[in-house]
Parts: C-alpha cells; sequence; structure tokens
C-alpha cells in the first residue's frame, strides 16, 4: 500500500504549466486556422471542378495522415506520459479531450436523428449524456486524481485491498470497453466507406490504421493531443451546416436559440398532416396491407396454397384469352410469390410490420406521447430509467474516468469536469435543433412536392442508401404524403448541408467530423482495454517486478491484437449497435458506480462486499439483458426474436442497468456489515483521498 | 496521525454542497421529466417540459459543476488542505 508515498506531490511548477498552456493555446489555434484554410481551397477547388470523390479522399486522406503526425510526435516510452499523458494536461484541454473521447460516432451522427425520429422521448439521451458529469464531478473526479495512479481497477485494488477487487475490475473494464469499441469501429467503417468509396471491410481496417499510429506510438499522451484536435474539427463540422440551415429558415444564425419557434410551426403542421385526406388515405392503404399480410401469416402453408392457386388460375385465365400482357403479369407475380415457407414468412412479416406507418404523426414536442394512460405510464418509467443508466453509466465508464488522472492537480481535475461538459454541451444542445430544423424541411418543403419535382438531395440519398431515404408514391396521386416517406435517423446529419443548399465539400466536412468522434473514442476505449490487461492484470497481479520498458510494449502490443480482434467483430455487422453502445453504460453503471463511490465517502465498505457488489450489480444486468434482449436472446438461450419477452416492471432491456446499480449498492453495504472492517492503512488511503492536500496534525 | 476537527469539518462541509448539488440535479433531471405533460406551457415557443430537456437542465448541469469546483477550490484554501498553486 505504497502508493501514496511514491505519489509525487500534487504541486506541479506553476510557471512552467502556464507557459505550457499558452503555448498549446498556440499551437491549436494555428491548427484550426490551418483547417479551416484547408476546407476554403478544398471548397475552391471544387467550384473549380474537382470531382466529389476526390473530396472525400482529400478529407479522410488528410485527417488520417493529420492524427497519425500528432501520434508520431507524441511517441513515447515513458510509463507516466504513456499511461496519463505525464500528468500535465492543462483543464481546458483535457475537457476537449474528453469530449472528443465523449462524443462517439452514435452522438455525432445518430443523436439528432433519433431525436427527429422520436422527438420528446430521444432527450433521454442528451439529458443522461451530460447529467451525468454532474456525478463525475461530485463523486469521482477530483479524489479519483488525488489518488493518482493510473487506471480504475488501480483504485479498486488499492481502496478494496487483495487481487479479487482488481480483477472483477479489470473484467468489468474489458466488457463494457470491448462492447462500446465494436461499435466505434463499426461506424469508422460506414464513414471511410462513405467518404471514400471503398469496401466496408476495407474501410474499418484503413480507420483502423489511423486509430493504432496514434494509440500505440504514444499512449495517452498521443491519444490526448489527437483528441483535441478531433474535437476542433467535429464541432465545426457540425455547426458550419446547422447554422447555414437556421439561417436559411429564420434568418438567425443562433439556430439553439430560435429553434422553439421552428417547433411551433412543426407542430402546426404536425395537426395539419394528421387531419389531411391523402396523408389518411395513405395510412390506410398501409393499413390494410399490413392487415392482409397478418391474414396470411395466421396460417402459413394454407395461405401460401391459396395464394399460389389464386395466381395460377389468373395465369390460366390470361392464356385462354390470349392476352401477352397479362400473362406476363400473371408469371412476373408467380415468380415474385415466396418460394418456401420461410420467404413467405419473411416476405409478410415486413409487410405486416408497415402497420407503424399507418399511425398518426406523434406530436414532436410532446412528453411520453402513447394512446392512453397505461403506455403512457410505462414510456414514463421507462424515460426515467433510462436517464438514471445512462448518467451512472457516464460517471462509470473506465475510458472517461481515466481522463481525470491527467490533469496536473485536483484543482484542474475539477475545474476539467466544468470544460468537459461545456464542450459536451456544444454539440448537445445543438443536436435538437438540428432536429426540429430537418423536420420542418421535411413537413414543410417535401410533402406536397410533385414526385416529378423532388429536390436534388432526395434523388442523391435514395441512391446511397434506400434504408436512410425511400419515397414511393403510395396512393398514386403524383404528390408526396408524409406517409409515403420512410426515412433513417442517420440522414439527419449527413444531409444537412445538401438539405441547406451547400457546396458538397461541406458534406466531406461532415463526414470527417464523424470520423474524427468515432477515432477519437475508439482510441480512448482500446488503450484503456491494453492498460487494464497490460498494467493490472500482468504487472500488479502476475509480475510486479516486470520493468517499465516491458510493461509498456506489451500495452502496445495488446492495443494492436485487442484492435484487430474488435474490427474483426465489426467486420461481422453484429446487429443493434445502438444497443450494443447502452449496454456498455448499463454494464459500467452497475458494475463500478457502487463500488467506487462507496469506496471513497464510506469507509467501512470491504474488499469481499465489493467484488460481491460488482459481480452482482454486472450479473443481474447482464442476465435482464440477456433474458429480454430479442438479439442476446436468441444467441444465449436460443429464443426466437418473435416471442414477447417478461419484462421486469415494463422496464426495457436497454435500462438493465437500473436493477444492477441498487443491488450492488444494497450487496455492498449489507456484506460490508457482516465482514471486518478495513484495515487502519487503507483507512489512511481513504482519509488522503479525500483531502487534495493533507498535512496530518 | 489523526485528523483534526478542521479537517472534519471540511469535510462535512464537502459532504453538505455535495448533498444540495446532488437535490439540484435531481430536480432538474427526475422531478421535471417526471411531471413532464403537466408542465408542457409555452415557454419562448418550447413546450416548457421539452426545452428543460434541451437545453436548460444542460445550463443548469454546467453550472452545478462550475460551482461545486469554485466553492471547493474555495474551502481547500480556508481550510489549507489546498495544493498549493497561484
Amino acid at each position: 500500500m505504497a502508493m501514496i508515498t511514491d505519489t509525487p506531490p500534487p504541486v506541479g511548477n506553476t510557471q512552467s504549466i502556464k507557459g505550457f498552456t499558452s503555448q498549446l493555446t498556440k499551437v491549436y489555434a494555428f491548427y484550426t486556422g490551418g483547417f479551416l484554410g484547408f476546407v476554403i481551397l478544398l471548397a475552391i477547388a471544387e467550384a473549380m471542378g474537382l470531382p466529389k470523390a476526390w473530396i472525400g479522399y482529400c478529407f479522410l486522406v488528410l485527417t488520417v495522415l493529420l492524427y497519425a503526425g500528432i501520434g508520431i510526435m507524441s511517441r513515447t516510452s515513458d510509463a507516466d506520459e504513456y499511461y496519463v499523458a505525464g500528468r500535465r494536461v492543462p483543464a481546458i484541454f483535457n475537457g476537449m479531450a474528453t469530449g472528443a473521447d465523449w462524443m462517439s460516432a452514435a452522438s455525432f451522427i445518430g443523436m439528432a436523428g433519433t431525436l427527429y425520429l422520436t422527438g420528446y422521448s430521444g432527450l433521454a439521451f442528451i439529458m443522461g449524456w451530460t447529467g451525468g458529469y454532474c456525478l463525475v464531478a461530485l463523486f469521482l473526479a477530483p479524489y479519483l486524481r488525488k489518488f493518482g495512479q493510473f487506471t480504475i481497477p488501480d483504485f479498486l485494488g488499492a481502496r478494496y485491498g487483495g487481487h479479487a477487487p482488481r480483477f472483477v475490475g479489470i473484467v468489468i473494464a474489458i466488457l463494457c470497453s470491448f462492447t462500446y469499441v465494436v461499435a466505434q469501429i463499426y461506424g469508422v467503417g460506414l464513414i471511410t466507406t462513405r467518404l471514400s468509396g471503398v469496401d466496408f471491410t476495407l474501410g474499418i481496417f484503413v480507420g483502423l490504421g489511423g486509430i493504432l499510429v496514434c494509440s500505440f506510438l504514444g499512449g495517452m499522451r498521443a491519444v490526448t493531443w489527437t483528441q483535441v484536435a478531433q474535437y476542433i474539427i467535429l464541432i465545426i463540422a457540425y455547426m458550419t451546416p446547422l447554422i447555414w440551415l437556421s439561417v436559411k429558415q429564420t434568418g438567425i444564425p443562433i439556430p439553439q436559440a430560435v429553434y422553439g419557434m421552428q417547433l411551433q410551426k412543426v407542430t402546426e403542421l404536425e395537426i395539419k398532416l394528421n387531419a389531411d385526406p391523402k396523408e389518411l388515405e395513405v395510412r390506410g392503404i398501409f393499413k390494410a396491407r399490413s392487415d392482409d399480410a397478418k391474414a396470411l401469416l395466421k396460417d402459413i402453408p394454407a395461405s401460401m396454397a391459396t395464394g399460389k392457386a389464386a395466381l395460377e388460375a389468373n395465369l390460366a385465365t390470361a392464356k385462354s384469352n390470349n392476352d401477352a400482357a397479362a400473362i406476363k403479369t400473371a408469371e412476373d407475380a408467380i415468380a415474385k410469390f415466396p418460394k418456401d415457407e420461410v420467404a413467405a414468412k419473411a416476405a409478410w412479416s415486413k409487410e405486416a410490420a408497415l402497420a407503424a406507418r399507418a399511425a398518426p404523426i406523434a406530436a414532436h414536442g410532446e412528453a411520453f406521447a402513447a394512446k392512453d394512460e397505461a403506455a403512457r405510464t410505462i414510456a414514463k418509467k421507462n424515460f426515467l430509467a433510462l436517464i438514471l443508466c445512462l448518467m451512472v453509466g457516464t460517471a462509470a465508464l473506465p475510458h472517461i474516468l481515466m481522463r481525470y488522472y491527467t490533469t496536473p492537480s485536483v484543482k484542474d481535475a475539477r475545474a476539467s469536469v466544468t470544460w468537459s461538459l461545456f464542450f459536451i454541451f456544444l454539440l448537445y444542445f445543438s443536436a435538437p435543433a438540428l432536429a426540429v430544423l430537418v423536420k420542418y424541411v421535411v413537413y414543410h418543403d417535401l410533402v406536397g412536392t410533385a414526385f416529378t419535382a423532388l429536390p436534388a438531395w432526395v434523388a442523391n440519398w435514395q441512391a446511397v442508401d434506400p434504408s436512410l431515404l425511400s419515397l414511393a408514391d403510395i396512393n398514386a396521386d403524383g404528390i408526396v404524403q408524409r406517409a409515403e416517406i420512410a426515412i433513417g435517423g442517420d440522414i439527419v446529419v449527413l444531409a444537412t448541408p445538401e438539405i441547406a443548399g451547400l457546396p458538397y465539400v461541406v458534406s466531406g466536412l461532415v463526414a470527417a467530423g464523424g470520423l474524427a468522434a468515432a477515432l477519437s473514442t475508439a482510441d480512448g476505449l482500446l488503450l484503456t482495454i491494453a492498460n487494464a490487461l497490460s498494467h493490472d492484470l500482468y504487472y500488479k497481479m502476475i509480475d510486479p517486478n516486470a520493468p517499465v520498458a516491458r510493461r509498456v510494449m506489451l500495452s502496445k502490443t495488446l492495443l494492436l491484437v485487442v484492435a484487430v480482434l474488435a474490427a474483426l467483430v465489426a467486420a461481422q455487422k453484429p446487429a443493434d449497435i445502438l444497443f450494443l453502445v447502452s449496454a456498455a453504460f448499463s454494464l459500467a453503471a452497475a458494475g463500478f458506480f457502487p463500488a467506487l463511490t462507496l469506496g471513497i465517502f464510506w469507509k467501512r465498505a470491504t474488499g469481499i462486499a465489493a467484488t460481491l457488489g460488482m459481480a452482482a450489480g454486472v450479473g443481474i444486468t447482464f442476465y435482464y439483458m440477456a433474458t429480454t434482449q430479442p438479439w442476446l436472446r436468441e444467441m444465449f438461450l436460443g429464443i426466437p426474436r418473435a416471442v414477447p419477452a417478461e419484462l421486469w416492471w415494463d422496464i426495457n432491456p436497454i435500462s438493465a442497468g437500473i436493477f444492477g446499480i441498487p443491488l450492488g449498492f444494497v450487496v455492498i453495504v449489507l456484506v460490508s456489515m457482516v465482514t471486518k472492517a478495513p484495515s487502519e492503512e487503507i483507512q489512511h488511503l481513504i482519509e488522503d483521498v479525500r483531502y487534495p492536500n493533507l498535512k496530518r496534525a | 496521525m489523526k485528523l483534526t476537527e478542521r479537517h472534519k469539518e471540511y469535510w462535512s462541509k464537502n459532504l453538505r454542497i455535495t448533498s444540495i448539488l446532488l437535490a439540484v440535479w435531481f430536480v432538474v433531471t427526475f422531478v421535471v421529466s417526471w411531471f413532464a405533460r403537466e408542465l408542457s406551457f409555452n415557454f419562448f415557443g418550447w413546450p416548457f417540459s421539452f426545452y428543460m430537456g434541451a437545453q436548460g437542465a444542460l445550463v443548469i448541469y454546467v453550472w452545478i459543476i462550475w460551482y461545486y469546483a469554485r466553492y471547493m477550490n474555495r474551502l481547500d484554501m480556508e481550510y489549507g488542505v489546498d495544493e498549493g498553486e497561484d
């Protein structure tokens, strides 16, 4: 338990830190200017006729080279530099790095889309992923910084003593970081593909190269300085099209302040569209198609027999009339008819799902919109449960907590949380505005257009990926109805530049921003996993005499192995990426939060209790997910997805942490009461952690 | 090797401000969301509960963290447990 004595005093050299900060500010100001200059140059080149594909390549190559360059300049083999960036990252820069580390592809691309599709319910993500920083600031960051080691299992090992708590910590850290990193690498692959047109698997490995050069060579130090650079790119990329769209719609360049007005207009349009006879007609058609398919699904073999017989009868009639056109139609219909029962089930289930498009528009601004009071209560419960899981998860994800080890002092750690949330806030309070502005465009401009006069962006995106946007003239009146538009969430961010009528170079910029968001998060996560294995498992548990050079080398090797593993998993395109991300939050929340906070705020918490509490929290969370989430249930238990799950108190599997968090606390408290109090040495460690600079009497 | 009364006082003040700020966080997040349907009066164009979820709560979160950092840095100085910079 010698860590207190061998930790260097937290007092930094004020002069050198100030000099360092101002030097950094200069470097990054220069960098931002350079980046903007590059974008302007490309815009000029585009105006002069540079093809779109080349603009995409330029963004991809330049940004990845840039990150690699920072990685090479920051290469290091020194343990302090490698694990915690030398503990001299100024608060504001650590805030930016945390912002980039935090905001993943899901935040950058998915968030506004989720808000577009779900309205008020999507705000659970906005509040959950920001409010969690209050818990980080109040319960963890300053204390972890005072403790001043390298990883989160480090803290568990020292505070609770023995290998068991550290080992459980390692397992949880790897479990939640790995699920999360797979989702990021998947995002990298998607964006690289879109930016350059290369194959998805190749895209994953190109992106991986960018991640690795950086974290492999310089560890936390390289990752930190790259993340600052990535934050700057991603925030410019997010704001540019949004501000432009706002100017076009409202004439005011501060969308966050004025989109209330647009929301009112959207609400009026929703009411108007819900009563529109043409809309009702389209929805009626969907309802009828869905009902037909449901009837067919009731007895598939019989439906197939009658369906086929009817079609063959048609063909026979057509043949007897000798009508060539009718014969052709009838033959096509037979060719299209499902070949076997499996195909029939798939095709008809898809038709039956059209029921969703027959529903009226749910009001964007209405909280817990649902058909009756009972459904509203369930929506409310799930909304609150999701917020809690995301918040507590935020305050328990090791790759975020680890960042607060890198500041020069406790005081800087506190300031750094403020900056982190401020930089995250900039993007998060813009996302709801973007969703509303794009919705206004769709409801106001797109609905009511003739199918022959669709704007160019609609045609472009329909061609890129029909799951993102597809329009079909269901009622054959030649005019677009709202119910005829099927939209995927991701398009909201990706297509904004085109919707706003900006040149292609801005689309490239947005894709580069998404890439920065995904790469920066992946960097932080890979580093967490590699450190958990090399530092916690190997150095602290297997070979405590391992020299520094070997530990760092081992961490680098593991980083490579884990990255390739994650890429291989991501290349399989696992289902349900959003679920993977949210699962990481629930697991981290239930696993780490009770043990970490009680470790600091309750001296009586014992090692056995913490080990059991962490295991119980993660255990029940995982159990609930595995028995209720359709995809996991199919994988682990072999239950088909269509079978309805037995939910506890109607809580969705995404919020499984709601059971794990309290259980973790209860187990730790109860078991602590019946086990021997922690040693005096550990009690002193806790006291030391509580005071930034404790001079004992 | 004992903590002094001053140290204990520092810690209890820390716990007090932590609880107060946590209560603010709780009200802004969970109480407001619980009554979201009741609180949907017009607030500069937004329904109030929507505004809180999209912006209001976020501003208060940043304020909570900023205020805590400022309060604790001053408390450190007052009780002589600061790290001696600046």
